[in-house]
């Protein structure tokens, strides 16, 4: 039995339908994240599992019982919120021990509790500091300690990271994954940004429109997008247009128009005929100035602009039938990474193994 | 550093400072001409020689025989009668219980105004004042009609203390009368700031304190409140300060024997025509409010733990 199930759950404001008939489970110990585009219902369920708002239809079960009619404050389920929410009357210390003192433990109990919580985060020194004495990180952590500190049987992390810079939102990311493995407690992360849900998560349900569109591990979800949707909102993408010519033992042939005939990996209950899409992310497309003899997929075109951004560039090449194809090349070469620049002649090119055949 | 660089330095820190008169020149002078020239005024008075018609005596002699100079009679005075300190405190629980009345009843308000939908509060806010409009003097008479005893307020409790076999009472003239009288005149200056206050909680908060198992009153009592203190405080002072100088709704509301410092005061400078002993009342009542303040400053001062 999963630790939580949501079971058709819909939420309606109105006409719009903000959740609608979504289902899916969360095992015990398990870092889940409802990953989506603002407006796609991830935080109204958030808010459901929490307790602050209650569905219209279906159920939230923890542990196999219904929380229909238990109110927020006696879910054991706490919640990290997207500023943190600390009280800023309390110092850092008192914030940590609120849900300890709402549970009636006694002082000492109390105590003890709060600095095994603090010192978890590494922020002792800073038990008697106001919040507004201290850095976002900081917050950060104390809001994770709080969250914590009476060992719910669910952490819910809504956007954590959000108001955080670059760099400490990375370090965060290494530091939540690491506190999740130590507490053991379930975290269900809320997030539109797919690269942290990545990351973090070893289950990804991405939300599209109120609905769930793939429940997958993070792997599976950025190598297998299931609809053109999740294959444009992972990572990027270059999405071809492709009608099946023919199926063969492992392998489609596609047919692209404006582009021809291309090779591409078998997926399960494919028939000849059908209409839909290729997925094909940059990283597989290669560039070069002679086609290699492994490429079973190669047309001509001309550089028309890359992005360097350090570690990888980005090439936008133009095919002479008028496509514009995305590929990224690691600037891994010793020395200096060797460029295409704009306006060369240049193959492209990607094995039959690359690529993704997505239903429409 | 370049010599451009220093000299550049040099001419903005100037203009700084020329900024930092320009901008607090106009407050000083306004604190100086308004609140210190006639506190010092006061305290000189307080240690002079009352004038023969009101007034004050001159400072030096004038040569026909009469009293001049300075002078510790007044304070002398103050401390010589208990029934000053006995007004004195009787004025400060009056104040006292007006802020507590006023909080109580206020808080709820300003609570609703705070939550209710933000195109109403305007509106709301704007009924909160609009007992101003009207003038403070025929507001009180309203109220001497409303608890006067042809009016249905008393004849109805005199009715049902007359069904019980007990005495009619007075509702005006009475104690009662002069708090309802003080605080219905001072309800919106509670109100106010506690509305300014209580409009600007992150209602997030509330949602993390209940995330975190605290039920609706810890909610209140956790959060709310403490995070209210602030509004409360000036809500108090500005209810509590002005009811202790307060004269015209004891004089019309209260009966007799309901004398407060500002009638007191009042009768000095207008009855019995003793200026500098109704200075040295109002001095004294400065100093009491000021000690007050001072007290709760230093309780309110968040004090960090030592660990």
């Amino acid at each position: 039995m999963p630790l939580l199930e949501i079971r058709r759950v819909t939420r309606r404001f109105g006409a719009f339908e903000a959740v609608k008939e979504v289902s899916f489970g969360v095992e015990a110990g398990e870092f889940f994240t409802l990953l989506g585009p603002s407006g796609c219902g991830k935080t109204t369920l958030l808010r459901m599992i929490a307790g602050f708002d209650l569905p219209d239809a279906g159920q939230i079960l923890l542990d196999g019982k219904d929380l229909a009619h238990t109110p927020a404050e006696r879910r054991p389920v706490h919640t990290v919120f997207q500023n943190f929410a600390l009280f800023p009357h309390l110092t850092v210390a008192k914030n940590v021990a609120f849900p300890l003192r709402m549970a009636g433990l006694a002082d000492a109990e109390i105590r003890r509790r709060t600095a095994e919580a603090l010192d978890m985060v590494h922020l002792g020194e800073l038990a008697e500091h106001y919040p507004n004495e201290i850095s976002g990180g900081q917050k950060q952590r104390v809001a994770l300690a709080r969250g914590l500190v009476n060992r719910p049987r669910l952490l819910l992390l809504d956007e954590p990271l959000g108001a955080l810079d670059l760099k400490l939102r990375e370090e965060m990311q290494m530091e939540l994954i690491k506190l999740q493995r130590e507490v053991g407690i379930t975290f269900v992360f809320v997030t539109h940004a797919q690269n942290e849900a990545l990351a973090l998560s070893h289950r990804i349900a991405v939300m599209n429109a109120g609905r769930v569109v793939q429940l997958d591990a993070p792997s599976r979800i950025y190598g297998f997008p299931a609809s053109r949707f999740v294959a444009d909102f992972i990572g990027n993408c270059n999405l071809l247009e492709a009608e099946v010519r023919a199926v063969e033992a492992g392998r489609l042939r596609l047919h692209v128009a404006g582009l021809g005939e291309i090779v591409a990996p078998a997926a399960a209950d494919i028939q000849s005929g059908e209409r839909g899409l290729l997925a094909l992310r940059p990283e597989q497309v290669r560039i070069a100035a002679e086609a290699d003899p492994g490429w079973a997929n190669r047309f001509p075109g001309e550089v028309r602009d890359f992005l360097y951004v350090g570690d990888v560039t980005t090439y936008q090449v133009l095919l002479d039938n008028g496509y514009t194809l995305q590929a990224l090349m690691p600037n891994a070469a010793p020395g200096r990474a060797r460029f295409h620049e704009t306006g060369d002649r240049v193959m492209v090119g990607w094995p039959a193994e690359a690529g993704h055949y997505v239903r429409d | 550093m370049s010599a451009t660089d220093r000299d550049h330095r040099a001419t903005g820190r100037s203009t700084d400072q020329a900024t930092r008169w320009a901008v607090l020149s106009p407050p000083t002078l306004f604190l100086l001409a308004f609140f210190l020239a006639p506190a010092l005024i006061m305290v000189l008075a307080s240690f002079q020689y009352p004038g023969e018609f009101g007034g004050l005596a001159p400072l030096t002699d004038q040569g026909d025989g009469k009293e001049y100079g300075l002078t510790l009679e007044n304070l002398a005075f103050f401390f010589s009668d208990w029934l000053f300190a006995e007004i004195f405190a009787r004025s400060f629980s009056v104040a006292a219980a007006s802020t507590l009345i006023c909080l109580i009843l206020a808080y709820p308000v300003a609570w609703l105004i705070a939550q209710s939908p933000k195109r109403h509060r305007d509106l709301l806010v704007l009924l909160v004042i609009l007992p101003f409009a009207s003038n403070f003097l025929i507001r009180v008479y309203a109220w001497m009609i409303i608890l006067g005893p042809q009016a249905a307020l008393a004849r109805t409790i005199n009715g049902l203390l007359a069904t019980l076999g007990l005495e009619p009472v007075s509702l005006l003239f009475s104690p009662i009368a002069v708090l309802v009288g003080m605080v219905y005149v001072h309800l919106p200056f509670m109100i106010l700031p506690l509305y300014t206050n209580l409009e600007k909680h992150d209602p997030v908060l509330l949602d993390a304190a209940q995330d975190l198992g605290a039920n609706a009153w810890q909610r209140f009592w956790r959060v709310t409140w403490p995070l209210s203190l602030p509004g409360v405080f000036s809500g108090a002072a500005l209810v509590f300060i002005p009811v202790l100088g307060m004269f015209a709704i004891p004089d019309l509301l209260g009966g007799t024997r309901d004398m407060l410092i500002g009638n007191l005061i009042k009768d000095q400078f207008l009855g019995v025509r003793d200026w500098p002993f109704g200075a040295a009342l109002s001095i004294m009542l400065t100093l009491a409010v000021l000690s007050l303040a001072g007290l709760a400053a230093w309780l309110s001062k968040p004090r960090r733990r030592a660990t």
